[in-house]
């Protein structure tokens, strides 16, 4: 074996003794496991615009079976082998939504249904619900306040 | 009730779908991996700047764009939150700030209470650790 002779050699032999970083598997997998996640969404979206529901209830019936489906997948402990899998592709769609109220809750049954269970569902879901909520409350405000098209462009 | 099942599977829409819902999910894969930012607050960031977004009128067009794959990711939350409250505020003045966010979203907000609660009870506490 050659010695190592420059801190730039050096460097290069690190780089290929190290394992590759997993940022690009994780950046992969969380591609294909979110886009598919969204694309289930959107056959489900279709489904109900076939059958006459208008656009934003259609939304709604999406978001309403993609959480149920996630919330039980997390209870019965299939959602976090997901999730190992494909980190953000199943945290950011609305099923991480779902995922986060139920998994603090599931860890702190031991403390009752209503304080364990009932109280710490929002640990997680409590931030995104106050930063949500209170973003959404400014907007409308501004919007009022500048109600040009100018400004918003909604 | 007749399905039109080629208007289901429109695979140019599913493409642009899944690509787009895809590459929001390795935005945030590159946050979590890159900073020190934990995923409680990746969701926070998620929904406000899909809020923020939506409130200047830029969201929409991926929403357009993309259909699901706009709205499913938490980004689209943030944007039927502030979608809804221009809307409320556009027919009821200032009440409807407070109204229109979820209004617009009780659906799934309701469902995420009341599925989470059930499926926190059906479970059963097991150690992560195997």
């Amino acid at each position: 074996m050659n010695p190592i002779e420059t801190p730039k050699t050096y460097q290069d032999y690190v780089d290929k003794k190290s394992p590759n970083s997993p940022i690009i598997k994780n950046c992969f997998n969380a591609f294909w496991v979110g886009g598919l996640i969204c694309s289930i969404g959107q056959i489900i979206l279709n489904i109900c615009k076939e059958r006459g529901f208008d656009t934003q209830i259609s939304g709604t019936i999406v978001s309403i079976l993609l959480i149920g489906i996630s919330a039980f997948l997390t209870g019965l402990n299939l959602f976090n082998k997901i999730g190992k899998f494909a980190g953000a592709g199943s945290l950011i769609p609305i099923t991480g939504f779902a995922n986060s109220i139920v998994s603090p809750a599931m860890e702190y049954k031991s403390e009752g249904y209503v304080m364990g269970v009932g109280g710490k569902m929002f640990t997680v879901a409590g931030p995104v619900l106050v930063f949500g909520i209170s973003t959404s409350i400014i907007v409308g405000i501004v919007y009022l306040i500048f109600n040009t098209q100018s400004i918003t462009l909604v | 009730m007749n399905i039109n099942w080629s208007n289901v599977f429109d695979w140019m829409m599913l493409l642009k779908c899944f690509v787009t819902g895809g590459l929001l999910c390795v935005i945030g894969q590159i946050l979590i991996d890159k900073t020190k930012l934990t995923p409680a607050r990746i969701l926070v960031i998620f929904v406000t700047t899909g809020a923020i977004l939506g409130g200047l009128g830029i969201y929409k067009y991926l929403v357009d764009f993309a259909g699901a794959g706009a709205t499913v990711p938490l980004t689209g939350f943030g944007y039927s939150l502030a979608k809804g409250a221009i809307e409320e505020v556009s027919q009821n003045g200032l009440v409807g700030a407070f109204i229109g966010g979820i209004k617009a979203t009780a659906g799934g907000i309701a469902a995420a209470v009341f599925f989470g609660y059930l499926a926190s009870l059906i479970s059963k506490p097991k150690m992560k650790k195997q």
